[in-house]
């Protein structure tokens, strides 16, 4: 095979700025379905009384679309972005690179439309039909190619903290599709999962649980180490915690799957050993928190004027602070509490619009100037106005659903002196129904924000022109 | 227990666990050591990327150190007290299931005196007592009010409660009996008996009769003979039976919804409908505190 580019001198950047508008476009997508389906919580007549408008329908619509379209495309964005510019090389088979975009635009495309109606695995975050799964594994196989390619180039000898976490990432994520996808096609858009009863639970939630690990966290700690340092213009805090917490991670994280089984058919063992590795996991996730933070030592101030570094750090806040409640709602006693009520949704948004979206919005304002030739965002003020509109919405949207998750917890297990239960399931529901509101207003701002977001890479993108960025020399003792 | 087909497994399972959590341990250990030092004498390990990425040779926080072994102990101590590795049961013995039948157990003595009290009580006499009522009421509204509604008006393939039409009898003794063991109702289907298409229409338009429901006279007198096989389990006079908890056909009130179409629907497919027991959840004298209720909830207001 021939690589030609091996001898380029300039990065390649297309397929970067593809993916890069393309996040930011199915955030906006993702999020606004997001503020439908919590609206529909409130006001059920916003159902329309249509099954492809239903709930059931738009909300795997709504994980899907901001989990893989915009989670998913500013992971391929800033991982062909940063294993380029730490192994000094252009990226191996831009060819290959340039169908993992078109690829992944055809499986988000195919969701989007075989969502709506109707068609599921009915497996949480793997809703997606065979034919779709086949082409994600194609995809995902390609991208591997494309990333490990491009480190196999690489013209400095040690490799990168960030390309570590995208490495595990994108191996991770390979090996759990590919085994929790096991199906046998009954017809097109038709199947059946390899695995039967709670065999099969257990499969989905150690794929689930790992598509929080990988996808939502391996990933994005690789966006972490290269954008914190670059931004801060300061060196990673520590070397030795970034090889503890990466193997402790990865090791750890395949174990945590069972919390999500506490108290069902799952065996005792089963749920014990989640519940203990679950426990473990909270010193690896804190050691990325840490290292991310500590590397401003010297540079607080610049908290100040910068919106993009108080993305960045705002974002490893909220994953410290999810890394620690998962953790404790692990244990099997708070899950007795916390399990099946909305206190479980509000600590994935805590992670998702917390760690993971903030982390990408900070990461794709760092970028985009650069890959249109600009030294910065067409407003600034904007960025600004972004930050806050999200942060007072993920605070509205998890205050408000701690609050509502532990008071149907306690409703649901409140009983009178007779033995009888004190509230019926209906009344729990209606008492929910003022944080349903002010959860429905986070999201909104938060969606807000990715509009204005939205607006200022346009006029970003138009103000400048597709950048040429030359590959700099290797640093001396690199 | 049984969760496992071969001996190998516990054995796999325990040795990757426990040797998962010891060797978190010998990373923490191992990397603590680690010192690579710059040339540059910058504290940092020497290493650069994309012009200015570097790292730093800060040691690993300790605090976040003991955080991570105390994990790691707990987590052994755990797996030592609790069910975890392989088929060894933990030394406090816990299962979910003890758990439960613990819980359960101590609930149930707790509440035993007051339910003894209404037990030594007839249904009628409890249908008027407003603790006892209270009770069933609150049973109820979460345990059967899924099904029969809050209102216990019921809805398609749920009896209405507040009627008098009983299909397995509405007394004290079969109300318990319902309740404690369930009832499954199994129509079987009947058109091949009852003869060709016609002939069912024709069937269907008697039993329509029979209530004075809309129906086409001519066929209905010609479906008359047709109906003696339905006779069987429905009565001659299609008043049902509730032993065998056949409906009452006469009565204008339909189950499984009224109508023509609705009938031949269910001459040609049969029905099974089945209500699920409570005795697994309730002890005998809490299900005759529901009894009561639901038995009020048709006799009181008859009262």
């Amino acid at each position: 095979m021939q690589v030609s580019t091996s001898q380029s001198n300039t990065y390649n950047d297309t397929v970067i700025r593809q993916f890069s508008i393309m996040a930011v476009v199915w955030g906006v997508v993702g999020m606004l379905v997001g503020v439908i389906i919590a609206s529909q919580l409130v006001w059920p007549e916003l159902n329309l009384g249509l099954p492809w408008t239903s709930f059931g329908r738009l909300r795997p619509l709504h994980t899907n679309a901001v989990i893989f379209a915009f989670g998913g495309c500013t992971l391929f964005a800033t991982s062909y972005f940063i294993v380029q510019r730490t192994c000094h090389t252009s990226l191996f088979m831009p060819k290959l690179a340039s169908f993992t975009f078109w690829g992944w635009q055809a499986v988000i495309v195919a969701a989007a439309i075989s969502l709506p109606l109707g068609f599921t695995q009915g497996k949480e975050y793997a809703e997606l039909e065979w034919p779709i799964d086949v082409l994600i594994a194609l995809v995902w196989v390609s991208y591997a190619v494309v990333f490990f390619g491009t480190i196999g180039m690489r013209r400095v000898k040690h490799i990168y903290v960030a390309n570590w976490f995208l490495g595990a990432f994108i191996i991770a994520v390979a090996l759990l599709h590919i085994v929790n996808s096991a199906a046998m096609p009954a017809s097109f858009m038709k199947s059946y999962s390899a695995y039967a009863g709670v065999q099969d639970a257990m499969v989905q939630w150690w794929y689930g649980h790992n598509a929080v690990g990988f996808f939502l966290t391996a990933g994005f700690l690789g966006m972490m180490y290269y954008f914190v340092p670059k931004q801060a213009d300061r060196p990673v805090y520590s070397y030795s915690l970034s090889i503890v917490h990466f193997w402790a991670l990865i090791f750890t994280y395949m174990w945590a799957g069972p919390h999500h089984l506490h108290y069902t058919a799952l065996p005792d063992w089963t749920q014990s050993l989640g519940m203990a590795f679950s426990l473990i996991l909270l010193a690896p996730s804190w050691g990325g928190m840490i290292n991310g933070m500590m590397t401003l030592s010297g540079a607080w101030h610049k908290l100040r004027t910068d919106p993009i570094l108080r993305f960045l750090i705002v974002s490893l806040s909220f994953y410290g602070m999810s890394t620690f409640e998962g953790p404790m709602m692990a244990i099997k006693t708070v899950n007795a509490l916390s399990h099946y009520t909305d206190w479980t949704v509000g600590h994935v948004h805590s992670g998702a619009l917390g760690w993971v979206g903030l982390v990408s919005m900070g990461s794709l304002y760092y970028m985009v100037p650069r890959l249109f030739g600009q030294k910065q965002m067409h407003s600034v003020q904007a960025i600004e106005i972004h930050f806050w509109l999200a942060t007072i919405g993920i605070v509205l949207y998890i205050a408000a659903l701690w609050i509502s998750g532990v008071m149907e917890g306690l409703m649901w297990r409140a009983i009178n002196a007779d033995g009888t239960l004190t509230y019926t399931f209906v009344e729990s529901v209606k008492a929910k129904t003022p944080y349903y509101m002010i959860r429905a207003l986070g999201g909104l701002l938060y969606l807000s924000g990715m509009t204005i977001m939205l607006w200022n890479v346009i006029k970003t993108a138009q103000n400048g022109k597709a950048a040429v960025a030359t590959i700099p020399p290797v640093a001396a003792h690199a | 227990m049984s969760d496992f087909t071969s001996s190998f497994w516990p054995i796999f399972i325990t040795v990757i666990s426990v040797g998962g959590v010891i060797g978190c341990a010998l990373l923490l250990w191992l990397t603590s050591k680690i010192k690579a030092t710059s040339p540059n004498g910058d504290n940092t390990n020497g290493h650069v990327w994309d012009e200015n990425l570097r790292e730093m040779n800060n040691p690993l926080p300790r605090w976040w150190v003991w955080m991570f072994i105390i994990t790691i102990i707990f987590s052994l101590f755990y797996f030592a007290a609790y069910p975890a590795i392989g088929t060894y049961a933990g030394k406090l013995g816990w299962t979910q299931i003890k758990q439960y039948e613990q819980e359960m157990a101590v609930a149930n003595k707790t509440i035993a005196p007051l339910y003894a009290k209404f037990a030594a009580m007839p249904v009628e006499e409890l249908a008027t007592n407003p603790e006892a009522q209270a009770i069933g009421e609150r049973m109820f509204m979460n345990n059967c009010a899924q099904c029969h509604g809050s209102d216990a008006h019921g809805s398609r393939g749920f009896p209405n409660l507040t009627d008098s039409d009983w299909i397995h009898g509405g007394s004290p003794e079969k109300i318990v009996e319902t309740l404690s063991n369930g009832r499954v109702g199994m129509m079987p289907p009947m058109a091949a008996a009852v003869g060709n298409e016609d002939d069912v229409k024709n069937v269907a338009n008697y039993v329509l009769s029979l209530s004075n429901s809309t129906h086409d006279a001519t066929r209905a007198a010609a479906g008359k003979e047709k109906f003696a096989i339905c006779a069987a389990c429905h009565g001659a006079d299609g008043t049902g039976n509730q032993a065998i908890g056949a409906p009452n056909l006469a009565d204008n009130i339909w189950l499984h919804g009224a109508g023509e179409e609705a009938i031949i629907k269910r001459i040609n497919e049969g029905k099974v409908n089945q209500m699920p027991a409570q005795s697994t959840k309730f002890t005998p004298e809490q299900i005759h505190v529901l009894a009561a209720y639901v038995w009020g909830l048709s006799n009181n207001a008859a009262k």
